[in-house]
């Protein structure tokens, strides 16, 4: 029988059917941070129970921490007593934690891949949205809320409904200056936010088949801003050498059995949506909603997704071109956009050239990984020279949850994944972009096409 | 929890994400409580921090336990804080024509039923208890049913809901304790499980 890699996943890890929609759905690898694990731990706590398998749990520090002076105490109260929490309920649950500091600290989306704690054909969750991150790997990966969060630590186990399957098949070649962020932010624009409710996403085509495991991570993260459940890609030879790196023994029946989970030729989706990769732009979004993506030549309203209220937050009209309007931040950072190719990018761009004097720009790197690699190959000084601030790893600017905080009315380009209301900060304005659109922009010092530094 | 009757909230917006149910500012907590002063934070309060009188919570009773808003509601972060802050606020049941899977599951796990209306049929009820705010909406769960019965207005119907989580709710069993007896069988999965 054909089915999908979706399906073939999600089967190996029925503990139970409960009833005909409804499975107990064993957890390979469970992700915790600061934010969304205290209230599950005091759960276990009050019932006087341990994590049940603490070696599948593994924790960073990443919403909350700043990303200036981490080796100095942090000076918010309210942070440093989530960090705390988490710290002790680490220890008191025997689970390896990735503090601030640590050579592994980072983003929780950054560190599991990067550490091989993310492997193909696995199920994986964490108290996070973009939990779909790890989807690149051909893994059932997924954001989970904190009642969940307990679940997962008191049984491994979860309670969840049968998945619908989607296929989005993106092919053709991508222009010059067209990434992985602005295939995805196409996709969202395509599909709306609601778009893929209730499914799990597989990208398919020539365009993910090229892709680099980083950019496929992009992508996959910003699934659950097209509704998805999750998202991921097939496992191919890109997935398992970049696997092969960072896991010491990778027997052939384990690649083998990886290999074997991927859809089968015939195999039946809930629904395919088709994309020609050839027409896919630079793109920037106008709105308050990540669907209101553009090409960032054209008009607003060539997006028909823009409300009379999340334009007005903007401060832009729909009958404008956003090239030239003068930018006051950039964000270059978040699970979405901060691994290392998305530096060197960055770097590759701005190298010789300076910001605009106006423009206030941090560049967060995912993780310490990333901050180590970059200053390795020198792209800490490339920045320094260009006036972009570089930073120490965490969530940052994405959510302003620490003091990285844009300013009210202040417009952002930024290379996260939201540019909801007040997201960035109080009143903050948000364009959603790729690194080297956020570059550019940074550069001229107003929202600019990247294609103009190219070639 | 088999009934609910009470008057609703209409907040006429779309895509209602959980940045603004519960800004990120307010997940500092490491309790579940104390989240209902901060729901809707950013449209509820003018930036003096006094009450925008003009949004929707300030112009329907104060103990309407029945929110009624746009189409894909909850979308965005994964944060239950969402979920807590819209209970601890005393809203039981929330109607949308489409729900964002995490905050549906969220809700669910928190006792807010999640209720799937038409567009058709969310304008129709939307209209209505605008200009009668004292309207009262029952919710039978056992039946999946939504009824409004007011002079010279009358609405019934159906809504969809997964058969497990409705005995879950009825019978106030959560899925902890159902997992919780099942840990033999996972321990035994486990053992067979190759990954």
């Amino acid at each position: 029988m054909s089915s999908t890699i979706i399906d073939k996943i999600w089967d190996r890890h029925v503990v139970k059917s409960v009833t005909e929609e409804v499975d107990v759905l064993y957890i390979d690898t469970h992700y915790i941070h600061e934010v969304t694990s205290p209230q599950a731990f005091t759960g276990l706590n009050d019932r006087g129970v341990k994590v049940f398998r603490p070696k599948q749990t593994i924790a960073t520090a990443d919403h909350n921490v700043p990303t200036k002076d981490q080796h100095k105490p942090i000076s918010n109260e309210l942070s440093k007593n989530q960090m705390d929490t988490l710290t002790q309920n680490c220890k008191d649950h025997g689970i390896e934690l990735f503090g601030i500091g640590h050579e592994k600290n980072g983003i929780v989306h950054v560190i599991g891949p990067e550490n091989g704690y993310t492997l193909p054909g696995m199920t994986i969750v964490c108290g996070d949205s973009h939990t779909s991150t790890h989807g690149a790997f051909g893994a059932i990966a997924f954001g989970i809320g904190t009642s969940q969060v307990e679940h997962v630590m008191s049984t491994q186990c979860l309670l969840l409904s049968r998945p619908k399957a989607m296929r989005i098949e993106v092919n053709g070649e991508l222009g010059i200056g067209v990434t992985a962020k602005d295939v995805a932010l196409y996709i969202i624009a395509q599909l709306g936010t609601e778009g893929a409710t209730g499914h799990f996403v597989e990208f398919a085509g020539s365009v993910f088949e090229n892709f680099s495991m980083e950019e496929r991570m992009t992508v996959c993260n910003m699934s659950i801003e097209m509704g998805a459940r999750g998202g991921l890609v097939g496992i191919d030879t890109t997935t398992i050498d970049y696997v092969k790196e960072r896991v010491e023994v990778l027997s052939d029946e384990r690649i083998a059995l990886w290999k074997s989970l991927n859809s089968d030729a015939d195999a039946n989706f809930d629904s395919i949506i088709e994309l020609d990769g050839s027409k896919i732009s630079p793109m920037i979004t106008t709105g308050t909603s990540p669907d209101t993506g553009i090409d960032v030549t054209s008009s607003v309203n060539t997006s028909s997704r823009n409300t009379t209220k999340g334009l007005q937050y903007m401060g832009i009209s729909k009958d404008e071109i956003l090239m030239g309007k003068k930018i006051d931040y950039v964000f270059i950072g978040s699970c979405t956009n901060s691994r290392i190719e998305d530096l060197r990018q960055v770097a590759r761009l701005v190298k010789g050239r300076q910001k605009a004097d106006h423009v206030t720009v941090w560049v967060v790197p995912g993780s310490n990984e990333v901050l180590k690699q970059a200053k390795a190959e020198g792209l800490d000084r490339i920045f320094a020279e260009a006036g972009f601030d570089f930073r120490e790893p965490g969530c940052s600017a994405c959510l302003a949850m620490n003091e990285d905080k844009i300013p009210s009315g202040a417009l952002c380009i930024s290379t996260s994944n939201r540019n909801f209301e007040g997201r960035q900060g109080d009143g903050a304005r948000t364009i959603l972009a790729s690194p080297i659109t956020a570059a550019a922009s940074a550069i001229k010092g107003e929202i600019i096409d990247p294609r103009i530094y190219l070639n | 929890m088999k009934k609910i009757e009470s008057t609703g909230i209409v907040l006429d917006a779309d895509n209602i994400d959980t940045d603004q149910i519960i800004p990120a500012k307010f997940l500092k907590s490491t309790s579940r409580e104390g989240f209902g002063e901060h729901l809707f934070s950013n449209w509820r309060y003018l930036e003096n921090g006094e009450a925008n009188t003009d949004f929707a919570l300030y112009n329907y009773p104060s103990d309407a336990a029945i929110l009624i808003s746009g189409n894909n509601f909850g979308c965005g972060s994964s944060r239950e804080h969402a979920a807590w802050a819209i209970s601890d606020y005393g809203i039981r049941a929330v109607i949308s024509s489409q729900f964002a899977d995490i905050f549906k599951g969220n809700a669910l796990n928190n006792d807010i039923i999640p209720i799937v209306l038409s567009t058709d049929e969310i304008t129709a009820i939307m209209r209505y208890v605008e200009q009668h705010p004292s309207a009262k909406i029952n919710i039978d769960i056992d039946k999946q049913s939504v009824q409004i019965e007011e002079e010279g207005f009358s609405f019934f119907q159906t809504f969809q809901i997964d058969q497990l989580k409705k005995k879950f709710i009825m019978e106030d069993i959560k899925d902890l304790e159902y997992m919780l007896s099942i840990k033999e069988e996972i321990a035994q999965f486990e053992l067979a499980h190759i990954l």
